[in-house]
């Protein structure tokens, strides 16, 4: 088998204001050799500037004026590094008031989230209410660090004391792989290099460990959903009759031959090629763009979902998510937005609150049924037709929606299927 | 099962052709923007493979700062008409012409900035609502906020703080009349990615790119190609250098570096071992440390 060192991990950090989330990625970049000369140039001289000893690694993330003003992160930014063994994609996610929002936008592509726990004050509700969204998302791993270890004289007992408190209440976690490590972001302990100050720590650094997770079964391949983005007619000489289906295979796995059907029409073919740009292939799987030609000359297009023929998603028109309220005006009772689910559109209303989350605490409050910024609540959904869903839990493509405000065009809430 | 995974570089491809595929469903006028630099080729190599055996759909609009080197000109004309799509180009000299901008002055004169109304005009002009461009969160801390559909107000304006989130891969391309949008469908790739991409799939790019003897001369730590646009300070001596370019731009503000890469395998190798970023060698960008988000702001690309 051919050992794979070049794969993509997506992951996104989590914290409050001041736990060192910045200083955190500014250390993985400066230890991985990841910041050019001109990028170092430049933060060393406005640490200078700022009268900062050494270089403040976390200017290396804020990019924006306010932001380098202000000291905090206001929108979400993306960074890169690679290692020999891996590709990386941070999402850099503010910490601040806006938390739910940000981290919800950071986490819904993520492989791994990485929370960070200030040493000196344990598992705060900020902890609990990061792990919890972070699991809603189900980001598959879940890495806790707890930093400044420095300042608590890198202490085991502070450190097993933390991991304890956060296994009190992890159990109600649906994430299933949850590691620790001691870190100092500042300092560097434990980040790219082993710490000399924890010899007791044996566990990998994060960076390896980031650099072994296993994601290749983070995409269900096991449930075929191909949504159809656009149709490809090109009517030339050579492709006269050619229809070809063009999309992003959203889980599973196709080959040629395969017996399919057209939702939500139902009609049956079967899979006669499918290609790649110019190259034509035998199967392809997620997350592959590809296009897809049928043997049966049948209706399809844009928003259709082509799925095998014995495993298909649920049809509903009245269905429940669990809904985090993204804009900062409240919800309108009974207005009606555009819901996005896949490549399809159509109207909805959010009929019912089933009740908010309270999200320090887990608990469920059916009393109140107002959606404000931040706010995540199951609610009850029913669209004008039918779309074609999975449970989020299995298939987070086929299982997430967007709400848009046809008012004013912005995407208003993410909804996840239950 | 295990083999039912892609490499990065097939992640990231796949990712892009999803894009400018949504950018295809969801609006009626998109382009691409086309400098004749790597990325915008690498953009107008990945339309070409989302849209087989179709053509591509969209046409390719350059923004001519009429201060060009003459092989991109040359290049930009082969591929449209291999392509055999439609080229749209904003001129900068007919915008000073108008009267609609006015040329800067002094020895760092650029005509960078003036783009931003040009292309607006353009976009405006050609009733175009979704502009795609090779722009990579790598390139610039500024960047590194964009989305990958990213709004612009009727004024033609990005607004950091106010812009949508991207959930999974929904992307909401929403929008009324006379705003539009900017769509980057390789946010996601690194310089690096995208020499390792063009090797792979062996795409032609301008010679520029390698290295060769080019009368240079040194200014702002770079070397700047001779050229009829460039006024030499008297103390600037013109010299023959082995060169090559990391980033097109204007002839005027793109500084090449010394180097012996004269082959894709040589320039992979060298970037892999460069300790400045590509933009590190562009004047325009150090005119002030929120260059790029300013002209972001106001419309830039």
């Amino acid at each position: 088998m051919k050992i794979n060192n070049n794969q993509l991990l997506r992951f996104t950090t989590a914290g409050s204001v001041d736990d060192g989330k910045s200083t955190l990625i500014g250390r993985l970049l400066y230890d991985s050799k990841s910041i050019f000369e001109d990028q170092l140039d430049s933060v060393s001289k406005t640490s200078a500037k700022k009268g900062h000893n050494g270089v403040d690694l976390a200017l290396f993330t804020d990019g924006l004026k306010d932001e380098r003003e202000q000291g905090i992160t206001i929108d979400v930014a993306y960074r890169y590094f690679t290692t020999p063994k891996r590709k990386f994609i941070i999402a850099d996610t503010p910490g601040h008031i806006q938390y739910t929002r940000n981290m919800v936008t950071g986490a819904s592509t993520a492989n791994a989230a990485v929370i960070l726990i200030d040493a000196r004050h344990g598992v705060i509700e900020q902890t609990k209410r990061h792990s919890f969204i972070a699991s809603l998302l189900n980001i598959p791993h879940l890495i806790v660090c707890v930093n400044k270890m420095d300042l608590v004289d890198y202490s085991e007992e502070v450190y097993n004391d933390i991991i304890a408190q956060f296994e009190e209440f992890s159990s109600k976690l649906i994430t299933k792989d949850i590691r620790f490590i001691p870190i100092s972001a500042l300092l560097g302990d434990n980040v790219v290099n082993y710490s000399k100050n924890m010899e007791w720590y044996h566990e990998g650094t994060l960076l390896s460990v980031l650099e072994n997770l296993h994601i290749s079964s983070d995409i269900n391949k096991i449930d075929a959903r191909f949504p159809v983005q656009t149709v490809l007619r090109p009517q030339s000489e050579e492709f006269r009759d050619y229809r070809g289906y063009a999309g992003k295979i959203a889980s599973g796995i196709y080959r040629v031959g395969d017996v399919v059907a057209v939702l939500p029409s139902g009609f049956q073919s079967k899979i006669k090629s499918i290609n790649a740009g110019e190259k034509e292939l035998e199967e392809a799987y997620a997350p592959m763009s590809v296009s897809i030609t049928l043997e049966d000359d049948i209706d399809v297009s844009r928003g259709n979902m082509i799925v095998r023929k014995n495993n298909q998603p649920k049809m509903e028109q009245e269905f429940d998510v669990m809904l985090c309220w993204l804009a900062n005006e409240a919800a309108k009772p009974r207005a009606k937005y555009t819901i996005v689910h896949t490549s399809h559109e159509e109207r909805a209303i959010i009929k019912d609150v089933v009740y908010k989350m309270e999200i320090n605490t887990f608990e469920r409050d059916s009393e109140d049924s107002s959606l404000s910024m931040n706010d995540i609540a199951r609610v009850k959904i029913r669209t004008t037709r039918r779309l074609m869903l999975d449970a989020y839990r299995d298939n987070r493509n086929t299982g997430s929606v967007i709400l848009i405000d046809e008012s004013t065009n912005e995407t208003v809430a993410a909804g996840m299927v239950v | 099962m295990s083999k039912y995974y892609l490499n990065y570089l097939d992640e990231l491809e796949s990712e892009a052709i999803y894009i400018l595929r949504e950018v295809w469903a969801q609006f009626e006028n998109p382009v691409i923007l086309f400098s004749g630099g790597k990325d915008s080729i690498l953009v107008t190599h990945l339309a070409k493979k989302a849209f087989y055996p179709s053509k591509i759909p969209f046409a390719l609009m350059h923004v001519d700062t009429g201060h060009n080197f003459p092989e991109t000109i040359q290049f930009r004309n082969d591929l449209v008409e291999k392509l055999s799509v439609k080229l749209i180009v904003g001129s900068v000299q007919e915008s000073i012409d108008n009267g609609r901008v006015a040329e800067e002055k002094g020895k760092n004169a650029t005509r960078n900035a003036l783009q931003i109304t040009t292309l607006l005009d353009a976009i405006e002009m050609n009733k175009i609502d979704c502009a795609i461009g090779g722009g990579r969160r790598d390139e610039e801390k500024a960047r590194a906020k964009e989305r990958f559909f990213s709004h612009r107000d009727d004024f033609g304006q990005w607004d950091p703080k106010n812009q949508r989130p991207e959930l999974w891969n929904l992307l909401n391309g929403k929008h009324f009349d006379g705003e539009h949008f900017r769509a980057f469908p390789i946010s996601n790739w690194t310089e690096m990615d995208v020499w390792n991409y063009i090797k792979r799939e062996n795409i032609k790019i301008p010679s520029l790119y390698f290295a060769h003897e080019r009368e240079v001369v040194f200014r702002s730590n770079s070397w700047i190609p001779v050229s009829e646009y460039l006024k030499l300070e008297e103390s600037e001596q013109v010299e023959k250098k082995k060169i090559r370019f990391r980033t097109l731009g204007d002839i005027t503000i793109t500084g090449g570096i010394e180097s012996q890469a004269d082959d894709l395998d040589k320039i992979v190798q060298e970037v892999s071992a460069m300790r400045k970023t590509e933009r590190g060698d562009r004047s325009d960008d150090k005119r002030s440390e929120t260059a790029m988000e300013d002209r972001k702001k106001q419309g830039y690309f």
